[in-house]
């Protein structure tokens, strides 16, 4: 009984020399186990009487400290099991013996680099930008006319970096994967974008729009980027209502402002639920009179599939021509990523199906590091989820709730009966009602940032008050908005404000000139009428503040390449604030990028011509051919789903609202052998060179499942709660977040050294000249 | 619920593609469409089937992307929603279900439902843009005030997404309401005012060279608009056609 050290011996083929391989016994109710030290000791140095390696191995000491430490570890478990009085069965023992192993393993392999150069210029924080735009080396409009440049993407960031790089001379050769490029995932954004115009005379102005955004990211964004963000807003606006962006005015005739969370002011420019369409439609039109003057080549139905790298420079990349089934070359002068988020990992997310991560994951193998993978934000408001079947999750913009008031029942019994459909919302009186926000976060309200929302209605839910059949919902009402809106119309119309009839239907016409689309999206989905009835919502996954790392010009670790918009890390920090990613994906695109990438190109003026037939590209071109003849004659038993669905439940899982240890070294494993399993597995149908959805989305899924393995390794070694990072050991005793300043105030930028959890991780510390690093309230 | 699907499959632009029959069980109220069509598509995978090819992107209704033609009816029958804001509610057990891309001569078929719509692009790159520079050097935003109404009207012209419904529904397959969604968006604009002759001329002209036909007012696009895009603009358009010719 009990736990006691043995060996193995262990013949080789040839006979010549026997070893043995010690290992562990725990022996406890007639069960066993064995835990391996994984050492190999030749039978003459092993003492078998002492279960020692004796001193004629050349490495006696080393090895028997391994063992020590093994037993060490294994004594440690054994003894917390019995302080707790909880039985310890041998199976226990070991999978807790794996979990602390691994730990210890991947803490030593992490390999810390001094840090890296962000490039911000020097100077007093507000002039940075005007003095670095000013000393950037410029390449001449002749000269422009002979460098190409690739732009992958064409959402906000892309479309709008397309046309303006075109616009100022350069060629652009702009790509999506989509059958135009309107159809880019920006078109689904709905709330609205902010900029620190202050038309409504609420005190704003760029610092308040920078400070709010820095607090926002709960101090994990660079203070330069932000406010160079906050300095260009303004100028976005400016720039959309001159291409003809029908933007909410009001009876003067003056642009309209709403208010979002985590801030004070009204800042917000609207176009109905629709601003992300009809910002994403003014750039696509931007590019539309460039391609008309042939200024931009259009590859619709493109699919980025690698990056090609020339003397360390990024000079190309292969294409897959969706329709045909071809791959494809392209070189250029530079390459821009401006792809998106990678929010699909999860399979169920607001994201469109085809968002993916593959160009940012495919420049990050060719050397660009991948920064704060694990920073995603999850969206307070969107539609539960209803079935397996489920493809996608629908978000309910988060402008609903500057008029809308989210609560849960009081009381568990009226929780109880709500999820059996026994009891109705309206027949909750208003006391028995939990305004849980207004409870917890008084300043802020309904208004609290995204981070915060989400956990607060987690809580909730675990703790059994959720408000659908499966307890995973909670109320977004607006009926207080409608008598409010609806006596206040009442006046001024000079109807009967006490009549409630009257004020009701006043009231839910404002809330449809406001909200219209958005409570016509929520009926059609749910099939219940949301001016009656509460809105019924949860938390999902909606966008990545994560990215890959770039300096201040844009540029990612390799030279030439840039990513921008949500590609990229650089603005949100730990969580980004609403209305925030229209803002910089603007302002990546129009105003910030194609200027920085002149201090760049500026070397490359008399390259000339880069020629498609080097065996650079001749390389990379196969390594595509091979993985997607890989993939296509695997032939196994699932389908892409089948491994997509599984990843998503992993991350949801283990790597969602909160996080813990154990279950993110769990994640790590599980995506290895799900990774595994799919290589062997997986079925795609039909054949390489014809249109074939199966085979983008299989490339798609490969990628999604080597991020995931980085993803869970980057939150495990963030040992801190910060933003939409919840790390469960660093909570307060109320449940608000802790966050380690001394300790985890840097961007991890990891760079790819083969397995994804290998990763080296380079820290990039974050310095705040102008701001005073403080514990975030919304209190 | 038990369905009897009747699906166009057509392997690329020149072969000729034929109606094939799949039956589908276990489909529940609450999927939408294009879940159900994800559903048969699993199973066909599981079958060795090539999986029926379809546009889909965003599933919320506003990228355009998804273009059924089902049961005769452009984006199905509901009204003002696109594909994958169809749910499987306004079906019943036993329900046969016919499946077909948008069809139009200028929409030609890349494989099983999907359709080229770049005909669509080209009219945009006509015209269907104000030309300034997105430099940043423009004037205030607040500079010139727009009448809120003209603001709505500009707003509700371009909420159009661009799916070719109007197009698939129009007996003569004519992009008129498309066309003019643009044309009016800007027309109810001071921006878009300066050049709004060369703008509906040649959006125009691209629009009868990539093969559109006429408008003829029976107003099925408008029906049939996911965005409820009024017919209001198709007038509207001929109105600054014939101000510019003049």
């Amino acid at each position: 009984m009990g736990l006691y050290l043995t060996e193995k011996h262990i013949k080789y083929k040839d006979g010549k020399d026997d070893h043995v391989s010690p290992f562990f016994i725990y022996h406890i109710n007639n069960k066993r186990t064995k835990v391996f030290c994984s050492l190999k000791v030749n039978n003459k140095n092993w003492c078998f009487d002492k279960k020692k390696v004796k001193s004629t191995d050349k490495q006696a000491g080393l090895k028997n400290r391994k063992i020590k430490a093994i037993k060490l570890q294994l004594e440690t478990i054994i003894s917390s099991f019995k302080a707790k009085r909880e039985p310890l069965s041998p199976e226990k023992l070991k999978s807790e013996f794996e979990i602390t192993k691994l730990v210890d393993n991947e803490i030593k392999k992490i390999n810390t680099k001094p840090a890296i150069n962000s490039k911000v210029p020097n100077g007093p924080l507000s002039s940075k930008w005007e003095s670095h735009k000013g000393s950037i080396d410029l390449v001449s409009p002749s000269n422009k006319r002979n460098i190409d440049i690739i732009v992958v993407g064409t959402g906000l960031a892309g479309a709008s970096a397309s046309a303006t790089l075109a616009e100022l001379g350069y060629n652009v050769k702009a790509f999506c994967f989509q059958d135009s490029p309107r159809r880019a995932h920006s078109i689904a954004a709905q709330g609205g974008i902010n900029a620190s115009k202050n038309y409504q005379g609420d005190g704003d102005s760029d610092y308040r729009l920078f400070y709010d955004t820095i607090k926002g990211g709960d101090y994990r964004s660079r203070e330069a980027n932000v406010y160079r963000l906050a300095e260009v807003s303004g100028n976005i606006i400016d720039q959309c209502v001159a291409q003809g962006v029908p933007f909410a005015r009001d009876y003067g005739g003056l642009l309209d402002n709403r208010s979002f969370g985590g801030v004070q002011v009204s800042r917000t420019f609207y176009a109905k639920g629709q601003t992300g369409q009809q910002l994403l439609l003014g750039a696509y039109s931007a590019m539309n009179r460039q391609i008309a003057r042939g200024k931009i080549e259009m590859f619709s139905r493109h699919e980025m599939m690698d990056l090609v790298k020339i003397d360390g420079k990024a000079r190309g990349i292969i294409a897959r021509n969706h329709v045909t089934g071809e791959l494809e070359r392209f070189s250029a002068h530079a390459v821009v990523i401006a792809s998106g988020g990678y929010g699909n990992i999860f399979y169920l997310s607001t994201n469109a199906m085809g968002s993916n991560v593959t160009a940012s994951w495919k420049i990050h193998k060719k050397g660009a590091y991948f920064a704060n993978p694990c920073f995603t934000q999850i969206h307070p408001t969107c539609i539960p989820v209803s079935g397996d079947y489920q493809s996608k999750l629908t978000l309910m913009s988060e402008s609903l709730r500057n008029d809308g008031r989210i609560w849960v029942p009081k009381d568990l019994t009226d929780a109880k009966l709500v999820q059996e459909g026994k009891l109705s919302p309206l027949d909750i009186k208003e006391e028995d009602r939990d305004y849980y926000l207004e409870r917890r976060y008084p300043a802020f309200g309904n208004l609290v940032p995204r981070d915060i929302a989400s956990r607060a209605a987690k809580e909730r839910c675990d703790n059994g008050f959720g408000v659908n059949k499966t307890g995973e919902a909670v109320y977004l009402d607006f009926s207080h908005a409608i008598i409010r809106y609806g006596k206040e119309k009442a006046l001024i119309n000079g109807q009967d404000e006490n009549n409630i009839e009257i004020v009701k239907k006043l009231g839910r016409e404002i809330i449809k000139q406001k909200y219209g689309n958005l409570f016509q999206m929520y009926e059609k989905i749910v099939d219940e009428d949301p001016y009656v009835m509460p809105m019924k919502i949860y938390p999902a996954v909606h966008y990545t503040m994560g990215g890959v790392w770039v300096d201040y010009n844009l540029m990612t670790s390799i030279p030439g390449c840039f990513a921008i918009g949500e590609a990229n890390f650089s603005d949100h920090g730990a969580n980004r604030l609403g209305a925030s990613a229209l803002m910089q994906g603007l302002a990546d695109g129009y105003f910030v990028l194609p200027y920085t990438i002149g201090d760049y190109l500026s070397d490359d003026i008399s390259t000339g011509k880069i020629s498609t037939d080097s065996k650079e590209f001749e390389e990379s071109e196969k390594g595509v051919q091979d993985l997607l003849q890989k993939l296509i004659s695997n032939k196994g038993k699932n389908s892409v789903d089948y491994y997509h669905k599984k990843l998503g439940k992993i991350m949801w899982n283990k790597c969602g609202m909160s996080r813990n240890q154990n279950d993110l070294v769990d994640a790590i494993n599980e995506i290895k052998k799900l990774r595994k399993d799919f290589y062997k597995n997986v079925n795609v149908t039909g054949k390489v060179a014809e249109f074939n959805e199966e085979l983008a989305k299989a490339v798609r899924v490969a990628d999604f499942l080597e991020l995931g393995e980085l993803f869970a390794k980057d939150a495990l070694e963030r040992n801190e709660s910060c933003g939409g990072h919840f790390r469960e050991e660093y909570q307060t005793k109320d449940g608000e977040a802790i966050r380690d300043d001394k300790n985890f105030k840097f961007v991890s930028a990891w760079e790819y050294v083969g397995e994804p959890s290998d990763a080296k991780l380079h820290k990039e510390d974050l310095k705040y000249e102008e701001i005073e690093v403080k514990t975030r309230s919304y209190k | 619920m038990k369905l009897n699907l009747k699906i166009w499959r057509q392997q690329d632009k020149e072969s000729k593609g034929n109606f094939v029959k799949y039956e589908i069980d276990d489909i529940t109220p609450d999927m939408s469409f294009l879940e159900m069509m994800d559903v048969l598509n699993q199973k066909l995978i599981y079958e060795n089937i090539d999986p029926i090819a379809f546009d889909h992107d965003c599933r919320e209704g506003i990228c355009g992307s998804c273009s059924l033609f089902i049961n005769g009816r452009a984006h199905g029958p509901d009204k003002g929603i696109t594909t994958c804001q169809l749910h499987m509610r306004k079906f019943k057990d036993g329900d046969s279900i016919v499946i077909e891309p948008f069809r139009a001569a200028s929409f030609p078929i890349i494989k099983d439902l999907v359709v080229d719509r770049s005909a669509f692009d080209r009219i945009q790159h006509s015209g269907g843009y104000i030309s300034i520079n997105t430099s940043g050097n423009t004037q205030d935003a607040n500079t010139t005030p727009i009448r809120k109404e003209d603001a709505d009207n500009a707003f509700d012209a371009a909420t159009c997404i661009g799916c070719g419904a109007c197009v698939a529904t129009c007996k003569n397959a004519s992009a008129m309401l498309y066309v003019s969604a643009k044309v009016s968006q800007f027309s109810y604009l001071p921006q878009g005012k300066v050049e709004a002759k060369e703008r509906v001329l040649n959006m125009v002209k691209q629009m009868d060279d990539e093969g559109f036909g006429n408008c003829t007012n029976t107003g099925a696009c408008e029906v049939e608009c996911p965005k409820g895009i009024s017919i209001k603009n198709i007038a509207r358009m001929n109105r600054e056609f014939y101000k510019a010719k003049i």
